[in-house]
Order: C-alpha cells, then sequence, then structure tokens
C-alpha cells in the first residue's frame, strides 16, 4: 500500500481535506472572536480597567518573552488561519461551479438549505470587509479622528458616538452571526463528530458572540458608557 | 384533472435543449408520476411527435432508475419517496409542472430526462473488494454484529444509488451516496479488513466527478431514502482516519 500512498494527493489537494482546514481554521478564528468579545466586556468596568487590559495583551509571555512577541505570535496565527479559511473557500467555490456546469434552468426549490448556508460566501465577506474597516477604526486609527494611540476607551466612545458606524457595526456583527449558525455547527460535520448538541451550540455561541459584540456600540450610543 | 407539463427536450448529450410546454387532460389521482409521462408520451406517440425519453425501471421505489428534478426538488415535492412513488394526488386541476433532469458534470444528460450515472458505478468499483470465505454459506450469526449497529448499516445500505443527493445538492456533492456506501461496509465487521483502502479510493474517486460538502443538508431532504447526514459525518471521520 506505501507505493499507492505516494501518489495519493496531499489531504489538503482533496476537497474533503480543504473541509478539514475550514473546520480547524474556523474553529481557532471562533476562539479569537468569543476571547475578543469577552475581553471587551471589560469596557462595562471603566477606562482604566479596560485600557489595563489592553496594556496586559501586548505583556502577556513577559518576561519569558518580549514586550509584544506573543500578540505578534497570535495575530500571525489568525493571519494564517483567515489565509486558509478563505483560501479552502475560493478552491471549493471554484469546484462546486465545475461540478455543475449546467444550471437548473427551472427555480429551484431548497427544503434543508437554510439562509445561513447558502450565504456563507456573503456573510464570510461582509466580516472580512467589516474586520479591515474595524483595524482602520480602532487599531490603527485612520478612520477615527479623535484617535489617541493606547486610549482604547477613550477610541471605542469616540468610534461609536457615530451613528452610521454604530449602525454599520450592529449589521456587520449581524453577518458574523448569520455565518456563525453555519459555522459552529458545520465544522464538527466536516470533522466527523455527530449528534444532536450541534445545533444548540452553533445557536448559542452564535447568540454570546453577538449579544456581546453588538452591545458596546448600542451602549455608547443610549450613553450608557461615555 | 387538466394539467401543463414544462418538459425539458435534448435530442442527445450534445445537442442543445429547452422547455417544451405540452397540456395533459385525463389524469386521474391514482396515477404515479411515470404514468402521467407514460400518458404525454402516449398522446405524443398519437400526434406523431418524439416520446419524451426517461428512465423507470422497478416503480416500486427501489430500483433508483427514475428520477427527475420536478419544480426544482428532485423526486419532486413528497419526502421519502422516488419519482414512480409521487402520486398525482398531490396535484390539482390546472396546475404547471416543471420536469428538469438531474444536473451535475457528474451526470451528463443521455437525452430529454435521462442521465448517465455510470459516476456512481466508478465510485463503488473504486471501492474494491471485501475479504469473504467462498465456498458453503456460513452459519447465520457466526459473526456477533451489535443490533445498533447492524441497523444503521441497513439504515445506510437502503440507498437505491437513484442520485438525487447529487441533484439537489447546491453544490452538485455525491457526498452522501459515496457515505451511505462507505457506512453499510465499514459499520459491520465483514467490513473492517479493507475499511481505510475502500474509504480512501471511493473518497477520491467521487472528487473526480462532483462538488464537495458544504452541510446544506438538501440531499437527505430530497433522498428516497430519507439517508442520514450522519453518514456524511462518519464519511469525513473515516477518510481522516484512513489518510492518518
Amino acid at each position: 500500500m506505501s507505493a499507492a500512498v505516494s501518489k495519493r494527493p496531499s489531504l489538503y489537494a482533496t476537497a474533503v481535506g480543504k473541509k478539514y482546514a475550514m473546520a480547524v481554521s474556523g474553529l481557532i478564528l471562533m476562539g479569537y472572536v468569543l476571547l475578543h468579545m469577552i475581553g471587551n466586556l471589560k469596557v462595562y468596568f471603566g477606562a482604566e480597567s479596560l485600557n489595563a487590559y489592553a496594556e496586559w495583551l501586548r505583556e502577556i509571555g513577559e518576561p519569558a518573552l518580549p514586550r509584544e512577541w506573543l500578540l505578534w505570535g497570535m495575530r500571525f496565527v489568525l493571519l494564517a488561519a483567515v489565509f486558509i479559511h478563505i483560501h479552502a473557500a475560493y478552491a471549493l467555490t471554484m469546484m462546486n461551479r465545475r461540478a455543475r456546469p449546467v444550471k437548473y434552468e427551472s427555480k429551484r426549490d431548497f427544503v434543508a438549505a437554510d439562509f445561513a448556508s447558502r450565504t456563507m460566501r456573503w456573510t464570510g465577506i461582509i466580516v472580512v470587509l467589516f474586520v479591515i474597516w474595524h483595524l482602520l477604526d480602532l487599531t490603527w486609527g485612520t478612520t477615527n479622528p479623535d484617535f489617541v494611540k493606547g486610549d482604547v476607551y477613550r477610541n471605542l466612545i469616540a468610534s461609536f458616538e457615530r451613528a452610521p458606524v454604530a449602525i454599520f457595526y450592529v449589521l456587520a456583527n449581524m453577518a458574523l452571526g448569520v455565518h456563525l449558525y453555519h459555522g459552529a455547527w458545520s465544522l464538527f460535520q466536516s470533522m466527523g463528530w455527530y449528534g444532536t448538541w450541534r445545533r444548540s451550540f452553533a445557536i448559542g455561541f452564535a447568540a454570546i458572540v453577538v449579544m456581546g459584540n453588538v452591545s458596546f456600540p448600542l451602549a455608547v450610543m443610549f450613553g450608557v458608557i461615555n | 384533472m387538466k394539467l401543463t407539463l414544462k418538459m425539458w427536450r435534448q435530442s442527445g448529450p450534445d445537442a442543445p435543449g429547452g422547455f417544451q410546454t405540452y397540456v395533459v387532460d385525463g389524469v386521474t389521482d391514482e396515477m404515479s408520476f411515470l404514468e402521467l409521462l407514460d400518458v404525454l408520451n402516449e398522446q405524443l406517440v398519437g400526434e406523431g411527435e418524439e416520446p419524451v425519453a426517461f428512465d423507470s425501471d422497478c416503480r416500486e421505489g427501489i430500483c433508483g432508475s427514475c428520477g427527475v428534478m420536478i419544480d426544482g426538488q428532485a423526486h419532486g415535492p413528497q419526502r421519502g419517496t422516488a419519482t414512480c412513488q409521487l402520486h398525482m394526488r398531490l396535484y390539482k386541476d390546472g396546475d404547471t409542472i416543471v420536469v428538469e433532469p438531474f444536473r451535475s458534470a457528474g451526470f451528463p444528460v443521455i437525452k430529454d430526462l435521462m442521465v448517465d450515472r455510470s459516476a456512481f458505478d466508478r465510485i463503488i468499483e473504486a471501492g474494491g473488494f471485501i475479504t469473504a470465505p467462498t465456498g458453503s454459506a456460513p452459519d447465520a450469526n457466526l459473526i456477533a454484529v451489535p443490533k445498533m449497529d447492524s441497523d444503521r448499516a441497513m439504515d445506510a445500505a437502503a440507498c437505491i444509488g437513484c442520485g438525487a443527493c447529487v441533484a439537489a445538492c447546491p453544490n452538485g456533492a455525491g457526498q452522501l451516496f459515496t457515505a451511505a456506501k462507505l457506512a453499510h461496509l465499514n459499520l459491520l465487521p465483514q467490513g473492517q479488513p479493507e475499511r481505510q483502502r475502500r474509504t480512501i479510493g471511493m473518497v477520491e474517486e467521487m472528487e473526480n466527478y462532483f462538488g464537495s460538502c458544504t452541510n446544506h443538508r438538501e440531499c437527505s431532504a430530497a433522498c428516497p431514502k430519507e439517508i442520514s447526514i450522519d453518514f456524511i459525518a462518519m464519511l469525513n471521520r473515516d477518510y481522516r482516519k484512513a489518510r492518518r
């Protein structure tokens, strides 16, 4: 069998292998998005609490590692996960187009495929565009006129005081929630772990992340934090 | 009842196809969908036209020959039945029904509603053999199989290979068929010696013809045997383990 093994496509070259890559990279990104939301809840404990947390993120790993090394390590893992997730999605989409070169002429009547599963591509693109804007707004401060590096609390409030920005955040998080509703279920199917708990997990996970994230712009808009 | 049928007509594999509209009168509740097509064909032959080509054999839902897209659903709107078991009592006088062949790169159209599903045979071939002693029949129950396992293997073995899963899948994936064929052997002791080789062979052959699974679950909804997508999860797990 060893001779046959050497001729075999690499795991990532197969579609099933790309789905494992999507599941694992998706799981990494899900872990990040959950921790990101939990960390930001510090905004409700006041400016010092949030800013100290932001400073701590740069210090983790010290003194074993120089300042910001672990942070950059995590950023590298996240970037790699994003790249793999998008590459696999693109390659699988192309494969699926080739699998049905002649489309149905009559209108399809879907029974099980839901809004979330059929819009993964679009919710994914919305989330990517949102993340780019989010970095410009709250990491680099490019789109935030009152940006002060290091004063996370102030930057967050200055950003969300602009109503269109706050509304955009809420809408983008809705797209993220729809993406997670299918993704957090689908990843277990791709990895071969099945059971009725998957749907409850996906709903719970998407709801927690979205509710947490959406609460920040709403809290600023309604003056809960200022 | 009187029905309007929008039928896909295509004279050959490379010929351009298109919808033709026919009106069929005298359709009764008890007719199956295939009998509706028979009535239409008799009418067409009577008018000196070419009858509509479609596959059918057993007409009792077990052979897997029939299968067309009816109003955008593989095997039509009724769950858990093949086209031959879809009865006209579901429709009412004056309805318009759109009928199209299954569409997939792996299922090229032969003529009208007939498609070539031999890609499924290639997948089965890629699975190879199972080691079984030949000669006189072994004693029954010589190999103990847990009831749960034999039940699940039988659920998977219910697959009739009709191709509705591929037809219904928005991605044109062949996962449910391949998963069912894998599971009915992989779940049983008799299937263990070649389990890894079979899984790798069938999955990789499948990917030569069909799309990838994005877990829409549309296949299982269209399946006349209502085969669960849990078998697709088993395929994903077995392939991962086989490649390790």
